[in-house]
């Protein structure tokens, strides 16, 4: 197998070839926020938290969905990266309702965990306060959209994990929902299987059980790669 | 003695319809010598500001250079078809007030290139086509060519991508045509979104199958047997002249299985879009293509090595394509020739906004501002001083900025555009005059891109949003200092973390119009003695 040898911040790190940038800056135990990328499914690229510098181009790369190459200089912490990533996590928190006192996964919540790594206490953008619906129609589970970053990790899991494809986006820009089946209630979707790996995935509040109340939510978020290891690699948790 | 009516939209939307329609009855009516004259419907004439337009092509008495002599009128109406058939029969002359000056420069500072047959053949004729020598560059490269000698001459010919970013158009034809061996595919990128452009548009109306041959060619040139054109769906006219000059291209066996009798295969299908201004972005477009939601995704990998269903392919765009018949006729050097060191060949303009003649503009690559503007568009109507009342021009669209009056001077090319901060865009020019607001017109560009953003990732999706918040706040005067600091910030945040190209141009407008009206902004604080003092942006200026 090869390898590729690259630098993270200065620490000198090998991966496999076909690694990503995350996998290396993991490999060097640097720490990097991610809200849109769960390991096990897809990259997408799109909360942009992960975002890192590779030195000699100005450019800015998602580490969750850049293939590490060799001789590549990564950098992950430089000030100018550190103000974006601030400010991205502003941005998540404005352009929904986060009230982490009343969320069911208040204490087990990634947007919440990345505001604290990132140093942020409160958003210097207004809050938009948009008016989304909450959809309680499915026998054991609920969304509720105002607290849904639209990292799309519901929709990946259903869909490359469960096969059942019952979540997906629609709209365009600030109006973007995720919705499930063709924008019907969720408990009327006749794909939806109950397995709940949506739950899982969700990195907030927004999808969870409908059992629990504030700060109960419990998640398993490596269960898609534990799936994905066993599909792909037949290797199962118990061997 | 030929009438050649403009039927493009910008005409058709002037009533040149109902102006040919009245040309026919007319011919009918008089017979005689008005029998003899022939009325062809063409493409775009280029001053659509004064539209509908007709071209008269009367030949000269015999002996006598050039053989034939060309006469342009403007706003016709339909009543006046009589008066115009009689100036073609050598009798009369009631539209000499209508008659535009071939020599103004207007027409004399154009260069058609990729507009070469526009205005000249009928867009819905394949024979009028092919007897203008449409296809015989595509027929001689199929049979005397190898697809290494048709890169070699688009790279000598320094041709770089006409949508707007400026990529060498070879390089990208040989990334594709030397990946591993499988399938490819061709793209035409016909998503033209960016208000205040048409150039694309006035191609495919006017000129459609100077484009197929383009397609066709860089097709061949690497190795592709199957390929689409992404059209949008709001240019109705270019679908169906488009479909049609494919039917006709297939008809005519230069499209399909063994093209021109040689052993070239090449399916090409229009795909039409659903209104998302992001599917201009090619990764987005592909998506599109595939019957996805039309969202962009990281690059790399590029579309030349992982496009369509994984599969190489080569995206250009309209303006890109159609110059490549030009180039293979005349020789890369030839094409190289023209323009500037790093910007070759010529640029299609579609002048709009504040300005005496509206219309579409091909010059040279390197020709400036001031000469498009003020010379060919006549700057603003009733405009005064050295500028014609020009405040800024504002290229690129909502991914370009606002190049102020004091830099006209600068020429039009790639990097002199993008070092004032804007872009080349696709090539959509739309002048401002004195009593623009420029928080506003920066507003207009936000308040697009808000709509426009596909709300994928949170920069673009949010970000514009905020931004456009905060502009509203400086047009309605309400705005702080702090608010102009916040809104610089979240300009380079939004440019330098979005996704794709909207979200990281978005900022531009803003960005630009900060950079040369900071006073404008300044002004629109609630309390702008707080501010910098008033020409401190000018002073600034020259330490960028």
């Amino acid at each position: 197998m090869s390898v590729h040898t690259l630098t993270v911040d200065g620490e000198e790190v090998a991966v496999p070839a076909g690694a990503t940038l995350l996998d290396a800056v993991r490999a060097a135990g640097a720490e990097l926020p991610t809200l849109c990328h769960l390991d096990g499914l897809t990259p997408v690229g799109a909360c942009r938290l992960c975002l890192v510098e590779l030195e000699g181009s100005g450019k800015l790369q998602p580490a969750c969905a850049t293939a590490a190459g060799e001789g590549m200089a990564v950098l992950t912490q430089t000030p100018q990266l550190q103000a974006y990533r601030r400010m991205a996590v502003e941005l998540f928190f404005a352009e929904g309702t986060h009230v982490c006192a009343f969320c069911v996964a208040n204490g087990n919540c990634e947007l919440q965990d990345v505001a604290v790594a990132v140093g942020m206490d409160h958003s210097r953008f207004p809050y938009q306060y948009p008016q989304r619906r909450v959809d309680a129609s499915h026998p054991h589970f609920a969304i509720d959209h105002h607290r849904c970053i639209l990292c799309t990790r519901c929709v990946r899991v259903c869909d490359e994990i469960e096969g059942a494809h019952v979540w997906d986006v629609a709209n365009r820009g600030r109006e973007c929902t995720i919705i499930t089946g063709l924008d019907e209630p969720w408990g009327e979707v006749q794909a939806c299987t109950s397995c709940g790996k949506c739950v899982d995935a969700c990195p907030t509040g927004a999808i969870f059980r409908k059992d629990d109340t504030t700060a109960e939510k419990q998640t398993h978020r490596e269960r898609p790669q534990l799936l994905r290891d066993a599909r792909e690699k037949h290797q199962w948790q118990n061997q | 003695m030929q009438l050649r009516c403009c039927g493009a939209s910008g005409c058709r939307s002037a009533g040149a319809e109902a102006l040919r329609t009245a040309l026919l009855s007319a011919r009918d009516q008089l017979g005689g010598a008005a029998e003899a004259v022939s009325i062809k419907s063409v493409g775009c004439l280029r001053l659509c500001g004064r539209g509908p337009l007709v071209a008269l092509d009367r030949p000269e008495p015999s002996g006598a250079e050039p053989a034939c002599r060309t006469e342009l009128y403007a706003e016709l109406r339909p009543e006046q078809a009589a008066d115009l058939l009689a100036r073609a029969t050598g009798r009369g002359d009631a539209l000499a007030a209508q008659r535009l000056d071939s020599d103004h420069p207007f027409f004399a500072l154009q260069k058609s290139v990729v507009l070469e047959g526009c205005g000249v053949v009928d867009p819905e004729s394949i024979d009028d086509a092919l007897s203008h020598g449409t296809y015989a560059q595509l027929r001689r490269v199929l049979l005397d060519v190898s697809p290494e000698q048709v890169r070699e001459q688009v790279k000598r010919s320094g041709l770089r991508g006409r949508g707007g970013a400026g990529y060498p158009t070879g390089l990208k034809w040989d990334t594709v045509a030397l990946q591993p061996p499988g399938p490819r595919y061709v793209v035409c990128n016909a998503d033209e979104g960016d208000p205040g452009a048409f150039m694309d548009r006035s191609v495919l109306e006017s000129d459609p199958h100077r484009l197929i041959e383009g397609l066709a060619i860089a097709a061949y040139a690497v190795g592709a047997d199957q390929g689409f054109v992404y059209v949008r769906a709001e240019y109705p006219l270019a679908v169906e002249r488009l479909r049609l000059a494919l039917r006709q291209a297939r008809s005519k066996g230069l499209l399909g299985a063994g093209i021109a009798g040689s052993g070239f295969h090449l399916r090409l299908e229009v795909r039409v879009g659903a209104g998302a201004y992001v599917c201009g972005e090619e990764t987005a477009l592909l998506a599109s293509i595939q019957g996805q939601r039309g969202t962009p995704r990281p690059r790399p990998p590029f579309p030349a090595q992982a496009g369509l269903w994984g599969a190489p392919t080569l995206i250009n765009n309209v303006e890109t394509l159609a110059s490549i018949p030009v180039i293979l006729r005349q020789g890369g050097d030839w094409y190289a020739a023209i323009g500037t060191e790093g910007s070759k060949g010529t640029k299609v303009f579609a002048l709009s906004g504040a300005v005496q003649r509206t219309g579409l503009v091909e010059v040279p690559m390197g020709t400036t501002l001031r000469t498009v503007v003020q010379t060919i568009g006549g700057g603003v109507p009733g405009g005064e001083g050295p500028d014609g009342g020009v405040k800024a021009v504002q290229t690129g669209g909502p991914s370009g900025g606002c190049i102020p009056a004091h830099l006209l001077d600068t020429p039009v090319d790639y990097e002199s555009l993008r070092a004032l901060g804007s872009m080349m865009g696709s090539g959509g020019l739309v002048v401002m005059g004195d009593s623009t607001s420029m928080p506003e017109v920066a507003r207009h560009f936000m308040r697009f891109s808000v709509n426009e953003s596909c709300g994928k990732c949170v920069p673009c999706r949010a970000g514009t949003v905020q931004l456009a918040q905060m502009l509203d706040r400086f047009v309605e005067r309400r705005a702080s200092l702090v608010d102009l600091e916040r809104l610089e910030e979240l300009c380079r945040m939004v440019g330098a973390t979005s996704l794709c190209g909207l979200g990281q141009a978005a900022p531009n407008p803003v960005l630009s119009t900060l950079r040369y009206f900071r006073q404008e902004y300044q002004a629109a604080c609630r309390d702008p003695v707080q501010c910098e003092p008033l020409d401190a942006c000018l002073l600034k200026e020259g330490t960028r």
